[in-house]
């Protein structure tokens, strides 16, 4: 797994791909951070953050749309596959490597936190608190689309499979407040992402909401390991 | 070393390998051969893991695929028909990425370098492999097999797309492999089965039609006792003569090749060897021979016939 990550990372360095992922998130970070805390003179970092949700589901299926769909397209699946390690490594060196970059990109809240201390001390049980809301809602989202990637060949398809998924989960509560039966709209705001990321925006720790995006990646890394295994029986 | 036990793999409705069993001991280099298409690459991917089969065993080294995976894998050297390269590293870079991922126990640095001059791509070690010709992808990819010393080598079509030159090298370094490792390698190619390997399995639309040691091929499956000869002189003398070597049961004549030089085909007793009682018998009578070969079928005529002919691809399936 460590080869894999190291080998993810270096592939992301090498290419275009993680500066540009780093300046979109440095660049939308940037403005949010100038217009809501400089500009209106607060210390509050939440409203940065819950307007990070939705950068935040643009970039994941830009950083994971190569990730196993290029291996199948290259044949370097077979490599991976033919050496002694388990597919639950790979996928799982696939999807740290891509959270891995992610934290790398998130590192600039650090930066905001002390730009913010010259001024106010930050209060930054809350700051921490976004921060590891922002990161779980990523996790989630980036094992989504790893499990996209691994579905098919083409890069493209996945990028955009994955953003309609990151909308969805992200539109999933006016879909159900459209709903008027009680049980489907209780449903559907339960695994909504939004209502469980506002939480921590508003400093809300509270395990439900860790647990719910801890099992979704776990779900769709499981789902990952069954499509590849899948492939080698058919 | 390699037992592969009544597997087949069914692809929908299209069986791709059909109830193929073979042994590889250790040591040996053995060869598949067979039309593009005839399962092949399918069986190499069945032994390296890469494929599960639909059912039968692949036992590596007494490790059962199914139950020790990572096992068998760690014993198996892997060049698939594509080599599998990440493209954007260089190769250093790439030999190392798949040094850590088969957990190889040996000096890395050390490892790495004495396999680069090995495969002989040490001079382009810092190069990004995207940049290579396709030439040093193959070694690279070859490379890639060899790291950790894995005692079975499975090469997939190693020499295909290569220039004559590094074909001839790419044989010579495999058969220099096979000294150390047990090596399995396939090919649409014959003269470079004939080549290199020890022992060929013909596959001919999943099954295995023929196998047999490379230098018995010909012998077992096409003895005729068949010798091509040139001969100048008067036609109906050089038969007249020839037939009357004792042994020879027909004379045909295959053509005039120029003006008074033809060419027959002498079949005879495959128990008896003719060729010298030919040659005095032609001498005596003043008739000067040209040429004489043995007219056995060659490799390649047997191939075509096992794989085109279904009488036989029954026979030697059930041979085997």
């Amino acid at each position: 797994m460590r080869a894999i990550i190291k080998r993810e990372l270096y592939s992301y360095f090498c290419s275009p791909m993680a500066y540009v992922v780093m300046a979109i998130f440095l660049f939308f970070s940037g403005i949010f951070f100038t217009m809501i805390c400089l500009g209106n003179s607060t210390s509050e970092l939440n409203y940065v953050f819950s307007n990070m949700c939705l950068v935040t589901i643009f970039i994941t299926p830009i950083l994971c749309m190569r990730l196993l769909s290029d291996e199948k397209r290259l044949r370097t699946d077979q490599a991976l596959l033919t050496s002694p390690v388990s597919i639950l490594s790979i996928v799982l060196g696939k999807f740290f490597s891509a959270c891995i970059l992610f934290l790398i990109c998130m590192s600039i809240f650090v930066i905001y936190g002390f730009t913010l201390s010259f001024f106010v001390t930050p209060k930054w049980s809350v700051i921490i608190c976004n921060c590891l809301g922002l990161f779980l809602l990523a996790a989630a989202l980036i094992a989504i689309d790893v499990f996209l990637s691994s579905l098919t060949e083409s890069q493209v398809i996945a990028a955009v499979t994955g953003f309609a998924a990151g909308l969805f989960v992200y539109l999933l509560d006016n879909v159900a407040s459209a709903v008027s039966v009680s049980f489907v709209n209780k449903a559907l705001t339960s695994v909504s992402f939004l209502t469980h990321y506002q939480n921590f925006t508003v400093g809300l720790l509270s395990l439900s909401d860790v647990v719910f995006f801890l099992s979704v990646a776990a779900l769709f890394i499981f789902l990952t390991v069954r499509v590849i295994e899948k492939r080698r029986w058919s | 070393m390699v037992e592969v036990q009544n597997v087949t793999k069914i692809y929908g409705d299209k069986k791709a390998v059909d109830d193929i069993s073979f042994t590889v001991n250790s040591g040996e280099i053995v060869g598949f051969l067979g039309p593009n298409g005839a399962g092949k690459s399918t069986t190499m991917n069945i032994i390296t893991g890469y494929l599960s089969s639909s059912s039968g065993t692949v036992t590596v080294d007494g490790c059962e695929i199914l139950d020790d995976p990572k096992g068998v894998k760690s014993k198996i050297g892997y060049l698939p028909e594509i080599p599998p390269l990440y493209t954007e590293m260089t190769v250093r870079k790439y030999l190392g990425f798949m040094y850590d991922l088969k957990h190889v126990k040996l000096e890395k640095e050390e490892h790495i370098d004495e396999i680069c001059r090995l495969v002989k791509i040490d001079a382009v070690e810092d190069r990004i492999i995207k940049n290579l010709s396709k030439g040093y992808k193959q070694r690279v990819g070859l490379a890639q097999a060899l790291l950790g010393n894995p005692p079975v080598l499975i090469l997939d079509e190693p020499t295909v797309g290569l220039d004559p030159k590094q074909i001839i090298e790419i044989r010579n370094l495999v058969k220099d492999l096979g000294k150390k490792h047990t090596v399995i390698l396939s090919s649409h190619i014959l003269s470079e089965v004939q080549a290199i390997c020890d022992r060929v399995l013909i596959i001919s639309n999943g099954r295995i039609v023929a196998d047999s040691p490379t230098a018995d091929l010909s012998k077992v499956l096409g003895k005729s006792g068949k010798l091509r000869i040139q001969v100048k002189g008067g036609k109906t003398s050089i038969i007249d003569t020839v037939s009357s070597v004792k042994g020879v049961k027909s004379v045909k004549t295959e053509r005039e090749l120029q003006n008074g030089v033809y060419e027959f085909i002498v079949e005879s007793d495959s128990e008896l060897d003719v060729r010298e009682s030919v040659f005095w018998k032609l001498s005596e009578a003043k008739l000067p021979m040209l040429l004489m070969q043995s007219a056995d079928p060659t490799l390649e005529e047997i191939f075509l016939k096992l794989t085109n002919d279904t009488n036989y691809t029954k026979q030697g399936g059930g041979k085997k």
